[in-house]
């Protein structure tokens, strides 16, 4: 470790605050590692914000009518949805861990464009608060799920297009961040940084950036649209002004299917990272692994139509959209093999985060075989609309997406705040839940080939059981959560101080003091072998 | 500074002024054919003279002609998923409108 | 393709990243009006003949000098950045000042040509245009949400390239950098491009 030699160690990026001193060092800085802290605390700030109103839906649902009415529930599952999907997990790992790492990966003193990179910052921070301000304006919280579908969005006198207009600033910050990694990633890499020479994060974020420029912009107008046509009246989405709501849903879901992926690739990114280390080994199918990725943002850009099996499309379309469906299964396996063949015959060592990705594995694989189910034509039309696709899809997002979103905090925390956490306390938490998730979701699929529809207020007494069930898992994942960021917290204090090297990672970030200096690298690194050098 | 970052391209204002004039003469050749009611393909004969014109702008106005290659295939790739969306959809509306459109 | 980092210095200077990180921009530019092309291009299949019959009531005249109105601006713009690069800040300044004017002419034709439909009662939801069939409401409403969005490109180029031409008068920009003229003349030069496949869609398709 060269910079731990030094007579005189370097200040890091933590006292370093450049021009600026206490919070305005923090919200007006260019330094991509502070704004990777920036987008951390808020989406996890957002993130708790969420839990607590899917936690009142879950209890609303023991015992419907008792504690809330319905328009407060059809405003929670709402809120709840845009929420967690537009200010948690699309922004997630790579606002955070991204803009933190993308550089050090690359061997670069920063991205692109870092004034613009604090901009999106800005917007982001803009767009949420407008979202949370549509929540409390009379008018009332947007009641329409967070998919918006037309005419009832058109219709209802909540705020909704207060709330689409946060949306719509929140997706402009989301391009930005995904124009100004693409960028970096061909113009910024270090010498000797050849394409195959990235670490496998990286390429799972080049592929993430490009879907976010290729599919965000028409979000952007198709919330603009619904603005102006409850503004305006426009009808392109009223039936009765000549319109088709069935466009809404269509504009709509090529933004937001290619957004599954936004949200599910950098996960994969980050435990592509996790399993050489733990594993003592090098990735198995590096090249596989990389590609996989790609394969994944293209076909994931071409299956939006699977979410619109019932809605009256034609046959031929929703025989197109179920086939290509399938397809994105093939990236997606090729990518659970090479992990597990990573592990095998590996000296694998079983920390937090390891675990943490392992949950990952078993999850998201659950998740890609129940999507195998509902992406079939003939099943989707018995199961559209119920609580499996509700189990399926938190799943996707929260198994898969959240626990690779957990599992990197553990792996980068020591590196990103100078400090080791209580292991012990790291897998008390991710045991506690790992088991109230299955609780809580699994109970779900149940639900749902019981034919329990999503999103109703109330249900027949039959439904009750699994109800009650998954409320309890609710509790328990909410203990897991609180035992994991308690312990996360109290290590930002009270924690030891972590080594430039905890896990014995290989990738450059590793070669840095933790937490690393302002300029990142004292001299630019000279890259001369692959990312994984473990044999 | 360095070299690469000014690349001294022999992009003359004669060129571009060639290029505007063939530019005005498309948009008269795109009005005069619309007045002509060639009905089935005044369509495809716009788009396609609007294209052609489009094509112009971005090579010589715009520079793509310059552009390292990677920039042309990024562009590729943007109008890819433009047309990969567009057809994608025509495979719903073309099959659920068309019946009654051409019957 | 791939170029090492250097000092900060010449890392602001990475004039090909900069040009990447617009035209990126303009491909999310791209799919913004391509989903708004996506709804022409459906709707118009559904409502054939309404379209031809209400593309006949704009003015193809006005159309076609606002087209050759943009097209000219682009030759400036164009012509701005050559000249700024050959040093001759003066006349760079002065096609500048040409692109700005031409961009506002082509909003005060638009301004006459929507105050002319709106004086007939024709906007999106007016008594007039809901009495009228299904594909004209449409139609009308593609047309000023369409045209709409472009000319509000149109006025935010027309600021950008102000600043510019502030930035060309006390030497920000210059001959060695020039890079912000050029990524302005991108953004302005696809705004054009816009229009280019705008006018053929709402004017001569009768």
């Amino acid at each position: 470790m060269p910079a731990e030699s030094m007579a005189t160690p370097e200040k890091s990026y933590l006292e370093d605050g450049g021009r600026f001193r206490g919070l305005f060092s923090w919200i007006f800085t260019t330094d991509h590692k502070r704004i990777g802290i920036l987008y951390l605390t808020s989406v996890f700030s957002f993130f708790a914000i969420g839990v607590i109103l899917g936690l009142l839906m879950r209890l609303s649902l023991i015992e419907p009518g008792r504690f809330m009415s319905e328009r407060t529930y059809n405003s929670l599952f709402t809120v709840h949805g845009v929420i967690q999907i537009f200010l948690f997990i699309i922004p997630g790992i790579p606002a955070s861990f991204g803009n933190f790492f993308l550089p050090i990966h690359l061997g670069a003193r920063d991205v692109a464009f870092p004034r613009l990179n604090i901009f999106s910052w800005w917007l982001y921070i803009t767009g949420g608060a407008i979202l949370i301000l549509s929540i409390f304006l009379p008018g009332g919280a947007p009641d329409t799920g967070w998919t918006f579908y037309a005419p009832y969005s058109i219709r209802t006198t909540s705020n909704v297009s207060l709330a689409a207009s946060g949306i719509f600033i929140v997706g402009f910050s989301s391009i930005l961040t995904g124009l100004n990694f693409v960028t970096t990633i061909h113009r910024m890499r270090a010498p000797g940084m050849k394409w195959f020479r990235m670490p496998l994060f990286i390429w799972s974020l080049y592929a993430t950036a490009w879907t976010q420029i290729l599919a965000t912009p028409v979000l952007a107008i198709t919330l603009l649209l619904l603005i102006l046509e409850r503004s305006f009246g426009i009808g392109f989405f009223e039936p009765l002004k000549g319109g088709d709501p069935i466009m809404f849903e269509h504009l709509f879901w090529m933004y937001s299917h290619p957004a599954v992926y936004i949200m599910i690739l950098p996960a994969m990114g980050v435990v592509s990272e996790i399993f050489p280390v733990f594993s003592r080994k090098n990735i198995f199918g590096y090249k596989a692994v990389a590609f996989s990725s790609l394969g994944i943002a293209f076909f994931g850009y071409l299956v939006w139509g699977h979410h619109m099996f019932t809605s009256g499309m034609s046959d031929i379309s929703r025989v197109i959209f179920s086939l290509i469906t399938f397809l994105v299964a093939v990236p997606s396996g090729i990518k659970v093999f090479n992990w597990i063949a990573t592990m095998y015959k590996g000296s694998v060592r079983v920390d937090s985060p390891l675990l943490f990705c392992l949950a990952f594995i078993f999850l998201f694989s659950i998740a890609g075989l129940t999507g195998l189910i509902i992406g079939t034509l003939s099943l989707n039309l018995y199961l559209h609309g119920t609580y499996f696709i509700v189990g399926h899809f938190h799943y996707t997002m929260f198994g898969g997406a959240g626990f690779g979103f957990f599992a990197g905090l553990h792996y980068w925390f020591p590196k990103m705040f100078g400090r080791m956490f209580n292991e012990r306390a790291a897998k008390t938490a991710w045991f506690i839940m790992f088991i109230g998730f299955n609780i809580l979701y699994f109970s779900m699929f149940l639900l749902g080939l019981q034919g329990m529809p999503r999103r109703y207020f109330q249900y027949l007494p039959q439904f009750r059981t699994n109800h009650i069930l998954s409320t309890i898992g609710s509790w328990i994942l909410a203990l897991g959560l609180l035992i994991m960021f308690g312990n996360l917290i109290r290590a930002l204090f009270r924690g030891e101080k972590a080594p430039a090297n905890p896990w014995g990672g290989s990738t450059l970030e590793w070669t840095l003091p933790s937490p690393p200096s302002r300029e990142n690298f004292r001299e630019t690194p000279v890259v001369k072998g692959g990312p994984y050098t473990f044999g | 500074m360095t070299e690469a970052a000014v690349p001294q391209h022999g992009l003359t204002s004669r060129l571009y002024l060639l290029v505007w004039i063939v530019l005005v003469a498309l948009t008269a050749a795109t009005v005069a054919v619309a007045r002509m009611n060639v009905t089935a393909f005044a369509a495809l004969i716009s788009i396609g003279i609007a294209t052609v014109k489009a094509g112009l702008v971005l090579v010589f106005f715009m520079h793509l002609k310059h552009e390292p290659l990677i920039l042309k295939v990024m562009l590729g790739i943007a109008l890819l998923a433009l047309s990969l969306i567009i057809l994608l959809t025509f495979s719903d509306v073309w099959y659920r409108w068309g019946a009654h459109v051409h019957s | 393709m791939h170029k090492g980092e250097g000092s900060v210095d010449e890392r602001h200077l990475d004039y090909a990243g900069a040009k990447m990180g617009m035209w990126i921009f303009l491909f999310t530019e791209i799919l913004f009006f391509g989903g708004l092309f996506l709804l022409y291009s459906v709707y118009r299949m559904k409502y054939l003949a309404e379209f031809h019959s209400s593309a006949a009531e704009l003015s193809v005249v006005l159309g076609t000098a606002n087209t050759v109105i943009l097209l000219t601006s682009s030759l400036f713009m164009a012509l701005s950045i050559a000249f700024l690069r050959k040093g001759r800040r003066g006349l760079s300044l002065l096609f500048q000042l040409i692109t700005i004017g031409l961009g506002l002419f082509f909003l005060v034709n638009k301004y006459f040509e929507w105050a002319e439909h709106i004086r007939q009662g024709i906007y999106p939801d007016s008594p007039v245009l809901l009495d009228m069939a299904r594909g004209k409401i449409i139609f009308f409403s593609l047309y000023y949400v369409m045209t709409g969005l472009h000319g509000l490109h149109v006025l935010i180029g027309v600021t950008i390239i102000a600043v510019m031409a502030a930035f060309t008068r006390n030497e920000t920009i210059g001959p060695l950098d020039f890079v912000k003229l050029e990524n302005t003349g991108l953004y302005w030069h696809f705004v054009d491009i816009v229009w280019i496949y705008l006018f053929p869609l709402f004017y001569l398709i009768t």
